[in-house]
């Protein structure tokens, strides 16, 4: 008998910014081909990419959306979300980020009543007071979802002590953890100080149904022969575009023939343009802004090269994404995602001197990339979404057992 | 009759340091690690001559004095034997004094423990005969055997070998070559007329290689009585038990506490206990029984995995395009004559670098299954990629300054 679950995320696609909506998509469709019986709870009433995808969500009875009015804006920060707020529409709990999450804690209550159901899953600080509210009110076990903390989001430096206590009140309360990687497991034991065998990790998946391939974007410059290396990403601290750009520098001393791409926003996003100016190389940058879905994959299809330079990543979903549509990857080991994928170039984010070694061995060698690229795709289309879900499975049935005796 | 055939590969490539983009045409130095880790070729030397080629050494020459029955079979590559003089010296000597017993047969193979004989007979030819040579020079004798680099065998290489004047050859008693027939009685390849074929006994040589500490295995504790008792059986439907290993198993595979070394004191008088049980180095073998029968091997067959084939070091692109490239420079090294820079070539052609950038392992998920220096594959083939531009680099600039010399 598998357990039902009453689960609160924060965002959904399309409304996602982060990879915190797209893993709770992944989860939920994962779920319900395994019939796993779950009501999603999202903090506001929002389209979400089911209805838009019916081929996706048709006889998914098991999967029922609950939504609680409130604001919506993902991966954030209290500040960047008075910002934000300022250009929408006013939600009806108050200006700040925490009042939101608080406020979804509150309604959590009457969603926890109104359901059955045998344990409370949450992801990630913004639904942990809501998972908590729903613990105290239905007594049944809650597990904690961590896809990202604050020393992820922070780069370690100003860690928001309000984010942390609610994080660290989610560790502590919880019946169970899950952590995407190994890499977050230690954050949550080194500046969480929760017991390790609290902790299962169980790794994310990708969704390779959704990825059709399209033309390749760029093929201008392609045509003429020349490479192309690819960030993609939130240009923030924690994605290391910094250490992409004095890679990029690097490279270009050594091959002329190489031309740089960086997509994404973020508050660094001025401040790299200004980094590529001061290297010399802003001939060579190109910024693409903010991409996603198709326009993101055409990206991904006109690479030669895919790299991940984070600093802290708790897991880091868009190397599988390059990987599916067959451009072979570069990450920095301090990822979650190289955990897993064994079929790709690995390096330390700081050490410029590797990722140049690397990317400029993989420009050169022909055999390097398709090895790279053949064995990465088989691998990462084995990743997938059911493998994780059966790893929740077994982590609610360990919990339960756990509390029966 | 059974009589019992010990064969020890003992080799260690010259492994590359970490050499980046930055070092090409700046440092032509490959093999100098100092980092006291895997890559650091002495420091892995120092670390395995002292855990078992040493104290093995020391047992083999106890047995040998106590046992005058007992006799081994070796084959050193010559990279082993030239980071044994550089490294310890010591090893070489404790070697001499082995085959000072007269008890202890030296076999032949490629002194760069390469696949030569995969892209260029002729430089396959010519490390067998720097190979020859070297052991000649330290120990005053001329292996009369040949064991190819992983047992890789076909029909051709026999033919050449034989061609050679070798008496037997040694290869994986494989089940696909084998059939029905048995590993225990010596064959002719199918257009050899006189060269003997000894296969590895794979049951009885894995059983202590890589199952005798395995506490999964429901035969463990594996005591040398039982062992002796399971080649014992052997009498009666075969002739020679080979027992085909790599001499790390004892003390570096199979550490000593798990009881490696009491087993091999031990095994000899075991198998003696037995009246019709006898020892024979591979050429001994090759003299007293007759082939039992033909064994055609169109097909590559290696002792490696569970394959026994050549995926190993050929299965992905990495590996065809990095043994392509360092064959396609033959012609010009060789005509160049530059010793420096033959040598570092050939260092290049050990087969276990290309090992290192197999990912099938990879494939199964199950990494830990194999050894490897590097950090993964790729890194292994970043790493020999970058050496063979430097090589290259001076290939073309020895070229160059030689056209110009002879314009003089």
């Amino acid at each position: 008998m598998k357990p039902r679950i009453l689960m609160f995320g924060w965002e959904f696609p399309p409304q996602n910014s982060g990879g915190l909506g797209t893993a709770c998509f992944g989860i939920c469709k994962a779920m319900a081909r395994q019939q796993v019986e779950m009501i999603f709870v999202l903090p506001r009433r929002q389209p979400v990419a089911g209805n838009n995808l019916p081929l996706v969500f048709a006889g998914l009875e098991e999967i029922r959306f609950e939504t609680v009015d409130t604001l919506l804006y993902p991966y954030v920060t209290d500040q960047s979300y008075a910002e934000h707020y300022q250009d929408i529409e006013p939600g009806p709990y108050g200006p700040t980020l925490f009042d939101e999450v608080i406020a979804y804690g509150k309604r959590a209550r009457s969603i926890a009543r109104k359901h059955s159901f045998d344990i409370i899953h949450a992801h990630d600080w913004l639904s942990f007071p809501a998972g908590l509210a729903a613990k105290r009110i239905s007594g049944k076990p809650l597990i904690i979802h961590v896809h990202a903390t604050e020393f992820d989001r922070s780069g370690g430096a100003g860690v928001n002590e309000k984010v942390y206590a609610i994080e660290r009140e989610g560790m502590e309360q919880a019946d169970g953890i899950i952590a995407i990687s190994h890499w977050t497991k230690n954050i949550i034991i080194k500046h969480y100080g929760i017991p390790e065998e609290k902790i299962r990790v169980v790794h994310n998946g990708i969704d390779s149904d959704d990825i059709v391939l399209i033309p390749e974007s760029l093929h201008q410059l392609k045509r003429v022969g020349k490479k192309m290396i690819l960030f993609l990403g939130r240009i923030t601290l924690q994605k290391g575009p910094d250490y992409f750009l004095a890679a990029a520098a690097r490279v270009l001393e050594l091959r002329d023939d190489v031309f740089f791409v960086v997509a994404g926003s973020g508050d660094m996003e001025r401040a790299m343009i200004r980094r590529a100016a001061e290297l010399g190389i802003a001939d060579r940058v190109l910024f693409a802004g903010f991409l996603r879905g198709a326009e993101a994959q055409a990206m991904y299809q006109a690479a030669d090269l895919f790299v991940m330079p984070s600093v802290s990543e708790p897991f880091g979903l868009t190397p599988l994404e390059s990987l599916v549509v067959g451009t072979p990857v570069l990450v920095s080991k301090q990822s979650g995602v190289s955990e897993v994928l064994h079929h790709a170039i690995k390096a330390d984010f700081w050490d410029i001197d590797e990722m140049t070694n690397k990317m400029v061995a993989l420009l050169r060698e022909p055999a390097l990339s398709k090895t790279l690229t053949e064995n990465g795709h088989r691998e990462a289309l084995s990743l997938t979404w059911d493998r994780s879900v059966a790893g929740y499975v077994d982590y609610y049935k360990t919990i339960l057992n756990k509390l029966r005796k | 009759m059974a009589s019992v055939c010990f064969y020890f590969q003992v080799h260690q490539p010259y492994r590359l340091k970490k050499y980046r983009i930055f070092d090409i045409g700046r440092d032509n130095v490959y093999f100098n690690d100092a980092s006291g880790t895997n890559l650091d070729n002495k420091w892995i030397f120092q670390k395995v001559a002292t855990k078992c080629y040493l104290p093995t050494n020391e047992v083999l020459l106890d047995l040998l004095n106590r046992h005058p029955e007992f006799k081994i079979s070796f084959s050193l590559s010559g990279v082993f034997l030239e980071q044994a003089a550089e490294y310890m010296p010591q090893v070489l000597d404790s070697f001499k004094r082995l085959i000072d017993t007269g008890r202890v047969e030296i076999l032949g193979e490629t002194y760069y423990h390469s696949l030569a004989f995969l892209h260029s007979r002729t430089e396959w030819l010519r490390q067998i005969m720097l190979h020859t040579r070297q052991v000649k020079k330290l120990f005053g004798v001329e292996p009369t055997t040949f064991r190819n680099t992983e047992l890789i065998y076909n029909n051709d290489i026999a033919h050449i070998i034989e061609g050679l004047g070798y008496q037997a050859i040694l290869l994986e008693g494989a089940d696909h070559i084998l059939d029905w027939r048995s590993p225990n009685f010596l064959y002719r390849p199918r257009r050899g007329s006189k060269l003997k074929m000894l296969l590895k006994n794979y049951k009885l040589s894995d059983d202590v290689a890589f199952r005798f500490s395995s506490r999964d295995w429901n035969e463990w504790p594996l005591s040398a009585e039982k062992f002796a008792h399971w080649v014992s059986q052997v009498n009666g439907n075969g002739e020679v038990v080979n027992l085909f290993m790599d001499y790390e198993t004892f003390g570096e595979h199979q550490w000593a506490d798990t009881g490696i070394f009491d087993f091999l004191r031990h095994l000899p008088a075991e198998l003696l206990k037995h009246p019709d049980n006898d020892f024979l180095t591979p050429t001994e073998a090759a003299g007293r029984f007759p082939a039992r029968g033909v064994l055609d091997v169109p097909d590559y067959v290696s002792w490696a995995d569970v394959e026994r084939d050549l995926s190993a070091w050929r299965s992905n692109d990495m590996q065809y395009d990095a043994l392509n490239k360092i064959y396609a420079l033959e012609k010009d090294i060789i005509s160049l004559g530059d010793k420096k820079l033959i040598d570092d070539w050939r260092r290049l052609q050990t087969s276990d670098h290309f090992y290192y950038m197999c990912t099938k392992w990879f494939n199964d998920g199950d990494v830990h299954k194999y050894f490897n220096p590097y950090e993964s594959p790729y890194d292994a083939f970043i790493t020999f990629m970058n050496v063979l531009n430097d090589l290259q680099l001076r290939l073309k600039q020895l070229k160059n300054n030689s056209v110009v010399t002879n314009e003089q």
